[in-house]
């Protein structure tokens, strides 16, 4: 399990899931679990075109979870229903498949990067995580307070002098990164749960926001070690146990803290 | 003057929302604006603390300002404790990874002290009653040191226990030198401790101190609707009159009070 040329496989995952245990904090704090269902599924043509193309996975991710955000905030503004987000992110993952049909790798490609494939990571992989996984938190980190007095309420925020759309624009750009960072470990589909699962769990589970990141980011690499161990041990894609151990990890908390007593609420009424 | 408005004129979309508005409030001056539901209360708040841009006029403030939103609606879950809303007031707008200092702690503390909150603390944001979180709010808008406090509708939602403990905080607030400009759309609860009254009707305004506004003829104008003003024990109470006793009224003919 811990052979040399599975190194990089746990480098990148854990890379991953510390990017995604921050950025999924903020998701679940500032209410944008739709941008990170979102953005990795405008990042799958994204990739899919790179293959096409002959270029870096990494470039065609980044480049197009960043257009993703642009599509998300162009959405927002306008308040286009449901209906069409909906079709319009169905139309970005068809445009994908095209693409990866057109390269002539299609069923390979369509599995890893819907699903992920942690164990192909190669050597060529780890820098630009690295960059990413180690950007991502920085700049997360930097932005703590803004980022979080904007998520509980904009209007308290812009007394503050925070511009609550320039902050948008830079949070949902680092989800857009965090997302490509992702979508070749846990796959476009499975993304969200990394992010999610552990970032929900940490928000029911402790009171505080410095600890609620910091156990975000814990459960995030446990979850994601789990993941991989277990799909070494049995040979299952490591995607299906990612995917279910964030939705147990989601469920454990809120089962226990629906099914303690009610605290007494103390002070005035 | 702490602050002052000058023949402000805000519209949306070719409506006027408030026209002509002007007022002026000392330091240290607790004062309601008082208007229906959609009479441009909170267009006002918006645009004295910066959110709008008016089409006409000016607003001229002294020093910082501190604001309560009408609404707040967090999830119960969200890993916000009430100290924690507390500190953002403080150095919200700041970068940087914030480490826990003694200094910050202390002036939290002793924030949520004189709102009387110390309490409920610890407690989530989104698990607090409306009293609690309103004292929360109060503190978050305090704790920076403004000169203004505007607050939009606190009092909604609140029951008359906890309305009468916020207006009386805000009353101490206001002693200590800091104006307090409170929105509603019922003067009842304030009429105890305001000492100054700015009423909304038609995007127009009316202000003045209190003992020369709640008067029966000059609400009956402003409303549009015959009010009484009844005294008992010593206090004043404004009720709707009679509906035999209505009156038709031109709300864009509201004077200002001098």
């Amino acid at each position: 399990m811990f052979a040399p040329y599975l190194l990089n496989a746990w480098v990148v995952a854990s890379l991953v899931a510390v990017a995604s245990g921050c950025a999924g904090f903020f998701v679940v704090c500032r209410r944008e679990s739709f941008a990170a269902h979102a953005l990795p599924m405008a990042a799958f043509p994204g990739a899919a075109a790179a293959a096409l193309f002959g270029l870096g996975q990494v470039y065609g991710l980044v480049v197009a979870a960043l257009g993703g955000v642009a599509l998300l905030l162009w959405l927002k503004r306008g308040q286009r229903s449901d209906a069409a987000t909906a079709l319009l992110l169905v139309a970005l993952l068809a445009l994908g498949s095209l693409f990866l049909s057109l390269s002539g790798r299609y069923a390979d490609s369509v599995y890893a990067l819907l699903f992920g494939q942690i164990f192909a990571v190669g050597p060529g992989d780890v820098l630009p995580a690295l960059v990413l996984g180690l950007a991502v938190p920085a700049v997360l980190l930097s932005g703590f307070r803004p980022l979080l007095l904007s998520a509980l309420s904009p209007d308290l925020a812009m007394v503050r002098g925070i511009g609550c759309t320039r902050i948008e624009i830079l949070f949902l750009s680092v989800l857009a990164l965090a997302a490509a960072l992702a979508l070749p470990v846990t796959g476009a589909l499975l993304v969200f749960s990394l992010m999610t699962g552990p970032a929900s769990a940490a928000c029911i589970m402790v009171r505080s926001p410095r600890a609620a990141l910091a156990l975000s980011v814990a459960l995030a690499l446990a979850l994601i070690w789990q993941a991989l161990a277990l799909s070494y041990l049995t040979s299952w894609p490591a995607g299906f146990f990612t995917g279910v151990l964030a939705a147990l990890l989601y469920l454990a908390p809120r089962i226990w803290r629906t099914a303690r007593p009610a605290p007494r609420s103390p002070g005035l009424a | 003057m702490s602050l002052t408005v000058t023949n402000l004129t805000v519209r949306y979309g070719g409506r006027e929302v408030l026209r002509d508005v002007g007022f002026a409030l000392e330091p240290g001056a607790f004062c309601g604006l008082i208007g229906a539901n959609g009479s441009g209360k909170t267009t006002l708040l918006r645009t004295i603390l910066g959110f709008e841009t008016p089409s006409a006029g000016r607003v001229e403030r002294d020093g910082t300002v501190g604001y309560v939103p009408q609404k707040l609606q967090i999830a119960a879950d969200m890993p916000v404790r009430a100290r924690d809303l507390v500190a953002l007031g403080l150095d919200g707008h700041r970068l940087g990874f914030s480490w826990p200092s003694a200094g910050r702690r202390r002036r939290v503390e002793e924030m949520l002290a004189s709102v009387d909150a110390l309490a409920f603390a610890d407690q989530r944001v989104g698990e607090l009653s409306g009293g609690q979180l309103q004292r929360v709010l109060i503190a978050h808008a305090l704790v920076s040191g403004p000169k203004l406090l505007l607050l939009d509708e606190p009092l909604a939602n609140l029951d008359l226990r906890a309305a009468a403990e916020i207006v009386a905080l805000l009353k101490r607030v206001a002693g200590q030198g800091v104006t307090v400009l409170i929105s509603a759309h019922d003067m009842n609860p304030l009429l105890g401790a305001m000492d100054r009254l700015v009423y909304l009707a038609n995007g127009r305004a009316a202000s003045g101190r209190t003992e020369q506004v709640v008067r029966t003829e000059v609400l009956s104008e402003l409303y549009g609707y015959h009010i009484d003003v009844i005294r008992v024990h010593g206090r004043i109470l404004v009720v709707a009159g009679n509906a035999e006793a209505h009156h038709h009224h031109d709300h864009d003919h509201v004077a200002a009070i001098p």
